[in-house]
């Protein structure tokens, strides 16, 4: 093994405690999920059992839980599909310079760094004042994409920064239109990080709370179910709901990655385009 | 059709949800900051009293303060953490692949649910959490510590935990992009670890940890929600002034506090841009 300076195990020793940071907590409430009936919020163990989880499948219980699933859900996979295919056409459309380019990028940026609450409160006044009713899937779901579009539009600029334009030469000089150059050959290369794009706008949209709080209407979604939670479940149910979430949320996440991960593995497998050329 | 129409036409789809989500609202709020309210319901007026209350209070400038501290607290910490953290990433661990899955590890936890990691932190600080009984069973305390839950502390712990993220990613980045031959140039001049932290790496990640600063402390000034939920409502942030003002129905009041809020904001990222001229460093 190669030899190490003290410096690699002081700051490994550093890195360890900053990941035991970040995954020691929610580790805590995993295992307190599996409180006995009797346990209460902290430890010690009260009995060991799957009773909370048992709790959150009964329908009364606590709140509309599985109603606020749907929504979060439903809301995630709309905003993942807006934020991909109107990130794409952005970042196509930032490639070419047109004029406004300077003011839709810093309107993205400030898009990323106005408070949250702000969004939130103004569509709710103007939905108000335009005697519209606030609701998920249309106040909610825009409000939302004021926080995924930025995040999937410098994901697009990082990707086409990389590009290499003789793919596209080629393709032209051999006859292709402009959409069959953008649907055979640049869509396929950047489809990767498309799914990263597509990871950002679903998680992005099911954890988000402070720009649905006054854009989602009479349904919760379930961020918004949770935080009412907290104010009047004092049980370990509420550790089981976390649980829950948090490991689905590690599911889509793994997904995601599994999906590049094969993506990439098929391409080096399946092609032997560009080995002629070393 | 020409490329510049081509071009507009594909910004269009996100120009128009930028400007119905984003521009039209902050317009609303500056409107509605104007105008009055009774007790259930608002009124088009132009008037300045919810400003003249705002700035006549002086719980404005309290909570504001304290805004502000929470900021600058945070910054630090998740600067001093971030770049840490950043700093192992990039140039102590060598191989590429432990490289992605290290900084994944770190990423993760932001596609997460954020009042989830604020609620795991229950059990740990509270009265007879596992911290205290910790400490207590080492001996180092008598009492548990009331301090640790429901307080600054909690509320700055939670905004860490949340936030270095923001400081890792554009601090690491900045990182992996500082040609190697640079750091070898200083150690062959003769300077030694700390020497070439000082004047090499740190000044080649000024853009990075920029970023990573705006990110943090934009985040902390606008939050509410941490704030109210790790202080058991018993600390106050401009943002909780302006959800406790919405949820009274007081919408113009909360606008005026929005938009001082909004100006704040903008005036710290003006100020931060001038410490460091981003677009020579970019």
């Amino acid at each position: 093994m190669e030899h190490r300076s003290r410096s690699f195990y002081v700051l490994g020793a550093f890195f360890a405690l900053f990941v035991l940071f970040l995954y020691g907590p929610i580790l805590t409430i995993g295992i307190l999920s599996f409180q006995g009936p009797q346990g209460g919020l902290t430890f010690p163990m009260n009995g060991v059992s799957l009773h909370w989880f048992r709790d959150l499948f009964q329908e009364q219980a606590v709140g509309d839980i599985w109603g606020s699933f749907r929504r979060s859900f439903a809301l995630g996979l709309m905003v993942m599909v807006t934020t991909v295919v109107v990130s794409v056409l952005g970042g196509l459309a930032f490639r070419k310079r047109f004029q406004g380019a300077t003011v839709l990028f810093y309107l993205a940026i400030a898009s990323l760094v106005i408070p949250s609450i702000l969004v939130s409160l103004g569509v709710g006044l103007i939905f108000n004042q335009l005697g519209l009713p606030v609701h998920w899937a249309s106040s909610g779901f825009g409000s939302q994409l004021t926080w995924t579009l930025p995040f999937g539009l410098l994901i697009m600029f990082a990707v086409f920064n990389r590009f290499d334009k003789s793919f596209e030469e080629a393709a032209r000089d051999q006859g292709a239109t402009a959409w069959q150059t953008f649907a055979y050959v640049v869509l396929p290369i950047i489809a990767p990080s498309l799914l990263g794009v597509a990871l950002f706008g679903f998680t992005l949209s099911y954890d988000e709370f402070a720009r649905t709080l006054l854009t989602s209407g009479s349904y919760n979604t379930l961020p918004l179910e949770i935080f009412g939670m907290t104010t009047n479940v004092t049980t370990p149910v509420i550790f089981a709901l976390g649980t829950l979430t948090t490991i689905f949320s590690f599911c889509i996440i793994g997904v995601f990655f599994l999906a590049v991960w094969l993506m990439s593995r098929r391409r080096d497998n399946s092609s032997d385009a560009g080995k002629g050329m070393v | 059709m020409t490329k510049q129409i081509t071009a507009w036409i594909q910004a269009a789809p996100m120009a128009l949800v930028l400007l119905a989500f984003l521009v039209a609202p902050i317009v609303m709020i500056v409107i509605v900051s104007f105008w009055g309210a009774t007790e259930y319901s608002i009124y088009p007026a132009f008037q300045f009293d919810n400003y003249q209350f705002l700035f006549g209070s002086p719980v404005t400038y309290t909570v504001f303060f304290n805004t502000l501290k929470y900021a600058l607290i945070t910054w630090a910490l998740t600067l001093g953490i971030g770049f840490t953290v950043a700093y192992f990433l990039a140039f102590e661990v060598r191989s590429l692949k432990w490289q992605i899955a290290l900084f994944l590890i770190c990423t993760i936890p932001f596609w997460t649910s954020n009042i989830i990691r604020m609620i795991s932190w229950i059990p740990f600080l509270g009265r007879n959490g596992l911290a205290n009984s910790t400490l207590i069973s080492w001996g180092v305390i008598d009492a548990p510590l009331e301090w640790l839950l429901f307080s600054d502390f909690s509320v700055i712990l939670a905004f860490v935990h949340l936030y270095t993220l923001f400081m890792v990613v554009p601090i690491f980045n900045s990182m992996m992009r500082i040609d190697g031959s640079l750091i070898e140039a200083a150690k062959d001049g003769g300077a030694t670890a700390w020497q070439t932290l000082c004047h090499v790496i740190i000044p080649l990640c000024k853009p990075g940890i920029m970023i990573g600063t705006i990110f943090v402390t934009t985040l902390v000034m606008g939050d509410f929600i941490t704030v109210r939920f790790m202080s058991g409502s018993q600390r106050a942030n401009v943002g909780r002034l302006i959800s406790n003002d919405i949820s009274l129905l007081q919408y113009p009041s909360a606008s005026a506090t929005a938009v001082v809020l909004l100006v704040t904001v903008l005036i710290v990222i003006g100020l931060l841009l001038r410490l460091v001229d981003i677009r020579k460093e970019l």
